[in-house]
């Protein structure tokens, strides 16, 4: 039977506001433990929650990033359990007027398809603190640092259909979250999480399957990994005729493999009711028309832009848009060496492995945009041809010199293209190397084509790579066919 | 309207609340008839009626991102009954 996945993810998002959602009280990654849980975080009695205004702002920006309507009120609630990371016994979240109502985003799949995923709304709400499992006499030990750190929980429709498009769509959503500024998107430090709902049911139905909750995958390979196994756990599981019980299962990467976490009537009666500490927020249209003026040029806005106006493919266009620390990288080299197709090359080429080799972050770039359009630059005046570019590339990378014209200048790597020194270099190879020529004017003219290159590179070696490769072709011709 | 008995066991678990054999059928009554009080405005007529979120009607005052709590954490875990490096510790959670 041919089974069709059917896929919806929760991301939950950490903001980047320095105070908590609720609290002023730091939410600064990696303190002491509980040196940032305030009283109002471990809810203490009398306390009373005051909502942030960053936090607000943020989310709405994302909302309006992902063509959400903006719902002029919304309101909190409390989510009711108990966990020793929860100090209050509930948490302060958003159900019934979430922040961002519904809304879309498109995602790329195959080579130039895409592929539009709902989002159903995103709320806001604080997060809880860390529990550490390791033995501190038979007993736990729990950290309230994270506790009321502002998260946007952004749930989407389901409308993923296999473990790529549920990355492409969280790599959407982590590159338009870090665009935005609102998080730094770390996913190693927790700052965006996904949950990922799973069912499957035979190709053509209408009717959804039951679905698995998959909870702590913390990276854009497990997402996918972890994804893929359920799948086709889920599907071994009904063709040896038993059923998918709706659980929540726990990812293990070293295993690979998603274990059950508790069963369903225990966990999810939440008792939600309004919280009677805060009152209803309410934005007025023209808050939401500031925040709509002053957003940033969005990946896609990009991308569309790389297209059209730059003309790069389809591809690079992609490729460079994902991230915008790239995106900008790139965009500047563009501009200062003013051409667009050479920049993208060398930005999604030789640049970015050389990144990918030393394991750098794009900010850790030894290279900056002006020293990288510099040396295209004086590829594109053709005073260095390719061969010597990338010498230059590598010596302006370990630092060897300033700008590109430094090291050109220093190594000797100006491209020769005065016809009379290359002609001189050409009368001697071509003299060192009769019996080549002889066999050259002997062969076939639809065979010289090949055999020209022996010259090529005979004369370019004399020339320790320095002579312009178009010239050397040309000329070399001329000579040899003349004679 | 009586709630039934195991419902009421169901909430007091939730809320993990030891109830009295006692006090059941007086509480399966009580929050009964706070229930019916439901059922009757469940009757009225709200089309149209935008919910009431809180009884104030007040909307939410924002404060601005700054850090303005300072944390005493000493002071705070003297009223825990254990800490041990800075962590409150807890009866162990396994999941």
């Amino acid at each position: 039977m041919q089974w069709e996945a059917v896929i919806g993810l929760e991301v939950h998002v950490q903001l980047a506001t320095e105070s908590k959602i609720f609290s002023g009280a730091s939410t600064r990654f990696g303190a002491e433990p509980n040196s940032q849980a305030c009283v109002i975080d471990l809810g203490m009695p009398g306390v009373l929650p005051v909502l942030n205004e960053k936090a607000v702002e943020m989310a709405v920006m994302f909302g309006l990033a992902v063509n959400s309507e903006i719902p002029q009120r919304s309101t909190f609630e409390r989510k009711n359990y108990f966990y020793p990371d929860l100090p209050k016994g509930y948490q302060t979240s958003q159900m019934e007027e979430p922040i961002v109502g519904p809304g879309y985003l498109d995602i790329p799949v195959g080579e130039s398809e895409s592929k539009r995923i709902r989002i159903h709304h995103a709320h806001l709400e604080e997060d809880a603190g860390k529990s550490l499992h390791e033995d501190f006499h038979g007993m736990t030990g729990v950290d309230l640092n994270r506790a009321g750190t502002p998260l946007l929980e952004i749930v989407s429709e389901p409308d993923m259909n296999s473990a790529k498009e549920a990355v492409a769509y969280l790599r959407g959503i982590h590159s338009i979250v870090t665009y935005l500024g609102i998080s730094d998107g770390n996913m190693a430090e927790g700052s965006l999480r996904c949950d990922a709902n799973v069912s499957v049911r035979p190709k053509g139905q209408e009717k959804l399957g039951t679905r698995c909750e998959i909870k702590n995958v913390n990276s854009f390979r497990f997402v996918e990994k972890a994804i893929n196994h359920e799948i086709e756990r889920q599907i071994e599981l009904i063709e040896d005729g038993g059923r998918v019980v709706q659980e929540t299962r726990l990812y293990d990467p070293d295993e690979d493999e998603t274990r059950s976490m508790r069963t369903k009537e225990e966990a999810n009666d939440y008792r939600y009711f309004p919280c009677p500490d805060l009152l209803p927020v309410e934005l007025d249209e023209a808050y939401i028309q500031h925040l709509k003026e002053g957003l940033p040029e969005l990946p896609e806005q990009k991308r569309e832009r790389f297209t059209s106006q730059l003309g790069l493919s389809e591809y690079d266009a992609q490729v460079l848009s994902a991230s915008r620390p790239l995106a900008d990288y790139f965009d500047r080299v563009a501009e200062l060496s003013g051409d667009a197709k050479l920049a993208a090359n060398w930005v999604t080429g030789e640049f970015s492995a050389q990144l990918n080799r030393e394991n750098l972050d794009i900010a850790q770039a030894p290279l900056a945009p002006e020293q990288l359009a510099g040396l295209l630059k004086r590829l594109l005046d053709e005073t260095i041809n390719g061969k010597a570019a990338k010498q230059v590339f590598a010596a302006l990378w370990a630092g060897e010199g300033h700008t590109a014209d430094d090291i050109i200048e220093a190594k000797g790597l100006k491209q020769v293209t005065d016809t009379g020194a290359i002609e001189a270099i050409i009368d001697e190879v071509l003299a060192n190397n009769q019996p080549q020529v002889d066999q050259y004017k002997a062969a076939e003219p639809d065979k010289r084509g090949k055999m020209i290159g022996f010259f090529v590179g005979q004369v370019m070696k004399a020339s320790k790579g320095t002579a312009n490769p178009q010239a050397v072709n040309q000329l070399l011709k001329d000579k040899l066919d003349q004679a | 309207m009586t709630l039934e008995a195991e419902d009421l066991h169901k909430v007091a678990h939730l809320a993990r609340l030891t109830l009295d054999p006692q006090v059941i059928d007086d509480y399966s009554q009580a929050i009964g008839n706070i229930l019916e009080l439901v059922d009757e405005m469940q009757a009225i007529d709200t089309q149209g009626v935008l919910p009431m979120a809180h009884p104030m009607d007040a909307t939410q005052r924002l404060r601005s991102d700054e850090v303005t709590e300072e944390v005493d954490r000493d002071q705070l875990q003297n009223q825990a009954p254990a800490t041990e490096q800075g962590l409150y510790l807890v009866p162990r959670v396994v999941e």
